[in-house]
């Protein structure tokens, strides 16, 4: 009998792979024939496949099948419309050929992949879709699976995919990787990966499986830009660079009791160094160009928290430098909650105090616990237990997830254990 | 020892397919496990075949010809296998493992007559 599958991940890449390629074969307005001949494909591979074993190449044989699949069910769809002509529209005219039987081409699939993810960045389609869009077609998420990442009820997730997969296969064909806008629509692949990774990273979903599984999905296609000429920027480059610099820390980001533990009390020789390594190689083939993005400057924080023997010895004045330039490429609160963080760090806890009160839009973060935990661990430190108390417990009811909670309580007690008579 | 078919049923009309990669991808995982263990524990006679849902079914002499093999069964057969055990009930705790039983599915356990 043959051994067990390659890893867990492979149906969810394959069936982002199969999605891609049919839909470049059967045309983007054949997009949900080519979901539904994907998703009877895994089906029929699961029940042959388990009592078979594994065919020699099982991704082979999936497309072989998917593709049959997809000519079955077109003949099926162009039957119905002969019999019933009004429920087709112009039926042969919009028919497209029959998929043309092709080897395996890695270089194709991945184009396929690429071009479904510069797809899914349709700039009719808002951010936040992109993303739920990229996790269902690419990564093989259900409707229920991104519901659960995002935190919103399956229902609004399925009406929020349904709206855009309609304005992408409304589109006339997949987004052609030379097109002219090519390097704004990289701005937006870019933009949704980063989300993707943040999502997976800080989200709010409970189970860290899923968001690890995010933080996967989110390097796994940024690494198909890096590998792909048109796309491989220094902007992807310096993104890639991010994103393995900040999963570099997660083994040590939560503790053995599954406890978030925050950067300065991270046991760093938990850090994956092999990670970081990558994070630096990519970081310096992110420096080729003329541009600094925003993900060239974050990458650079994480790289430099990343070389810090110690929460100590890290350069605090060159982060809070970082910090000032970030802030002048993409202002924003939680950008300003870190800076004022890490000029906490440099020039003490008053400064910082000083720096989270001046703060523009600190109101936006309303909802954020980690800006009243910031005031509260400065306050902490200024030896004002009752005032940090007091921010603590406004952490507390803002928490998102049970690791951020038991990461507050924490927090709380270090407060309560000040304030106890000696 | 006996031998012991195996028939793997599912109700008609019923939900049989997980909606994700991932959830499909464990199903495969438990059947390849369960057949393992089986055939590690030398129970496992004949893997058997999975089966199709179409089919026809031929009565009456050859006169009467119906669609589907379930025509008038409330469960689709999805496989079948052969297994060796000492008795029915050893046979039924073999069955108790199979991951059909987990989505909804059932086990006929018959013992094959011997000579």
């Amino acid at each position: 009998m043959t051994a067990a599958l390659p890893d867990e991940h492979f149906f969810r890449r394959e069936s982002g792979r199969l999605v891609a390629t049919l839909t470049r074969v059967l045309g983007v307005h054949h997009l949900a024939l080519a979901e539904d001949a994907v998703q009877e494909t895994l089906a029929a591979a699961v029940e042959v496949w388990a009592f078979r074993g594994l065919p020699d190449n099982p991704s082979a044989w999936l497309m072989a099948a998917a593709r049959n699949r997809a000519i079955s069910l077109l003949r099926r769809e162009r039957t119905a419309r002969r019999f019933a002509p009004e429920l087709g529209r112009s039926a042969d005219a919009e028919a497209p050929a029959e998929p043309r039987p092709q080897g395996r081409l890695p270089e194709a699939l991945r184009d396929d992949e690429l071009r479904m993810m510069f797809s899914c960045s349709h700039p009719d389609i808002s951010e936040d879709a992109q993303v739920a869009l990229v996790l269902s077609l690419l990564c093989g998420f259900s409707a229920q699976e991104v519901a659960g990442a995002f935190l919103v009820s399956r229902a609004a997730m399925e009406k929020r995919l349904t709206r855009a997969k309609k304005v992408l296969s409304g589109s006339t064909t997949l987004f052609e990787l030379g097109a002219r806008d090519f390097h704004g629509r990289l701005a937006a692949v870019h933009r949704a990966l980063y989300l993707l990774f943040n999502e997976g990273y800080h989200g709010a979903c409970p189970d860290a499986v899923v968001r690890l599984d995010l933080c996967r999905e989110a390097m796994r296609l940024v690494a198909l830009l890096v590998a792909h000429a048109p796309a491989a920027t220094p902007a992807s480059h310096a993104l890639a660079a991010l994103m393995a610099l900040h999963a570099a820390r997660l083994p040590a980001r939560l503790d053995e009791a599954g406890d978030l533990t925050d950067l300065a009390r991270q046991d760093r020789s938990r850090w994956d160094a092999g990670l970081i390594a990558r994070g630096l190689e990519l970081l310096e083939a992110s420096a080729r160009g003329e541009v600094v993005s925003e993900y060239h400057l974050e990458a650079a924080i994480a790289a430099t928290h990343a070389l810090a023997p110690t929460a100590e010895q890290t350069p605090w004045g060159e982060i809070v430098e970082l910090y000032d330039a970030l802030l002048r490429v993409r202002p924003s609160p939680v950008v300003a909650l870190n800076r004022a963080v890490a000029l906490a760090e440099h020039q003490g806890p008053a400064r910082g105090l000083e720096a989270l009160g001046a703060m523009q839009g600190s109101e936006r973060l309303s909802g954020y616990p980690f800006y009243p935990a910031a005031l509260g661990e400065l306050e902490l430190r200024l030896g004002r237990a009752t005032e940090a108390r007091k921010h603590f417990r406004t952490a507390y009811r803002l928490a998102r997830n049970p690791a951020e909670s038991r990461f507050l309580e924490r927090r709380l007690a270090e407060c309560e254990a000040r304030l106890a008579p000696r | 020892m006996s031998e012991f078919l195996l028939l793997y049923r599912l109700p008609a009309g019923s939900p049989d397919m997980p909606d994700s990669p991932r959830r499909m991808q464990e199903r495969l995982q438990r059947w390849r496990a369960w057949f393992g263990e089986l055939e590690a524990k030398g129970h496992l006679k004949s893997l058997g075949h999975p089966l199709e849902s179409g089919g026809a079914v031929v009565k009456d002499g050859g006169g009467t010809v119906h669609d589907g093999p379930y025509a008038e069964s409330k469960d689709i057969l999805i496989g079948y296998s052969v297994v060796e055990a000492r008795d029915l009930a050893a046979a039924r705790l073999l069955a108790a493992g199979c991951p059909v039983l987990a989505y909804g599915g059932m086990v006929e356990v018959r013992p094959i007559r011997q000579m």
